[in-house]
């Protein structure tokens, strides 16, 4: 029988793994924008990831006709009214902190992304996710399921209204704990762009000990993560506000049928 | 028109970690088919990790042209109600060419469609609990020759791109994220 993994464990695996790349980057490596998948101190990632190289497909391995260089299409029947706000999905309110969180989608050329699918979903205000095998002895709220879509604007705009997800007890190790966190989930032209991610608030003082995060080895693709408080997006006597925008990577849409 | 600012790095991933089961699959999330198309094939299949086990907390998405080559898809994947915000599903007619599927407690996975027009694959994209960043790869129908990827790998690693025929229009396509000491690996893939 192993000994439980400890927050000390871990964190000295993530210490190990951030000497690593910084070592990469001074022996001239390229920086890393997305986690390796191979990331031990998230242990889930063990026996998850593919151990050969990923395969070079489309434009760059000359095949500019990819399919993966066109993508799916959402519209006004994919979402209804309501469901940017997760705060008015309820017969009432839900308990928390009331926060508007918006930005702009962007691809990686800097330009808008325009009438595409948002997703998210989180946990409560008290770190607990509407969903049966989240079982640790915090409180469901009646009034929040927290899950929420929207379409982009012209201008690649997004917004929500919410609430400020609770920090999330997990058995990574003992006592782990998730920084709280919204999760968002996009799509831009090209299927090549998608983007399951997660963004996290300013100034949590978990994100030192979370493997998840702290898998994004590389200091400023790490804080693209962090939304930024806006004191402009408050609104007095409602609610406050966050800003992020989102940078879709991956080659962009070379398909485009008249009339898109 | 005025240069733009350059944009910031891209956004990274982040695992779609274990609690997706209630935001993203939607009722029917697999049947691009119209219910009761003749042409409906459908494409089934198992998630497993590197030991051999299967991964009852995947997301499978799906994206492929429409019968008639056209790859410009159509909305109402997860057409709504408008009364109730219930997901009603497509309405039949329009091919969205889109689909979204968990897997089952099993680590078992099904999509209903009709055949790609133009191409002998379907798109896949793999997500689940402790992948930090997505999987791309293809599932192939039938005879692919002269296509750009298959013909580049080795026959071991091409076989994992290639359904298995189960007759009945039906096909078996695994996913294994990795090596588990017997069975190959599945081929991923990069665009860059």
């Amino acid at each position: 029988m192993s000994t439980p993994l400890t927050q000390g464990d871990v964190s000295a695996e993530i210490a190990d793994e951030r000497a690593a790349y910084a070592k990469r980057l001074a022996d001239g490596g390229a920086a890393r924008d997305h986690p390796d998948r191979a990331y031990a101190p998230y242990r889930s990632s063990v026996l998850r990831h593919p151990k050969r190289p990923l395969v070079a497909a489309g434009a760059a391995a000359g095949d500019p006709e990819a399919v993966e260089l066109s993508g799916p299409v959402f519209g006004v029947t994919d979402v209804t009214a309501l469901d940017h706000d997760l705060t008015r999905q309820h017969r009432a309110e839900p308990l928390g902190e009331r926060i508007k969180v918006t930005g702009r989608v962007l691809d990686r050329a800097g330009r808008p992304v325009r009438g595409q699918l948002v997703e998210i979903w989180q946990a409560n205000a008290s770190g607990r996710y509407a969903h049966q095998r989240d079982d640790h002895p915090a409180p469901l709220d009646p009034n929040f399921t927290g899950v929420g879509r929207t379409l982009t604007g012209e201008d690649g705009s997004y917004e929500f209204v919410t609430i400020k997800p609770g920090a999330y007890p997990w058995r990574n190790h003992v006592n782990a704990w998730r920084p709280a966190h919204i999760h968002f989930s996009l799509f831009g032209p090209a299927f090549t762009q998608r983007l399951v991610t997660q963004m996290y608030f300013p100034g949590d003082p978990l994100f030192a000990y979370d493997p998840i995060l702290q898998s994004v080895t590389d200091d400023s693709a790490r804080q693209r993560l962090i939304a930024a408080y806006d004191h402009d997006l408050s609104t007095p006597e409602w609610s406050l506000g966050y800003r992020w925008d989102i940078v879709l990577d991956g080659p962009a849409a070379t398909w485009i049928e008249e009339g898109r | 028109m005025s240069a733009e600012a350059p944009a910031p790095g891209p956004t990274p991933s982040q695992t779609v970690g274990p609690f997706f089961g209630y935001a993203l699959p939607f009722p029917k999330g697999g049947d691009l088919a119209p219910a009761g198309h003749p042409d409906t094939i459908t494409v089934h299949g198992w998630v497993y990790d590197g030991a051999g086990q299967p991964v009852p907390d995947a997301l499978i998405e799906v994206w492929q042209p429409a019968p008639d080559g056209s790859r410009h898809g159509a909305p109402g994947s997860l057409r709504r109600d408008p009364v109730t915000g219930a997901v009603l599903g497509r309405d039949g007619p329009a091919f969205t060419g889109f689909g979204r599927i968990a897997t089952d407690a099993d680590g078992h996975y099904a999509i209903r469609t009709l055949p790609p027009g133009g191409v002998p694959y379907l798109s896949l994209i793999v997500f689940a609990r402790g992948l930090l960043h997505h999987l791309h790869t293809r599932v192939y129908l039938g005879d692919a020759e002269g296509d750009p990827l298959l013909g580049s790998l080795a026959p071991e690693r091409r076989a994992t791109l290639v359904a298995t025929p189960e007759g009945g229009r039906v096909h078996r396509f695994d996913v294994r994220l990795q090596y588990d000491g017997v069975h190959e690996e599945t081929v991923f893939l990069a665009f860059d």
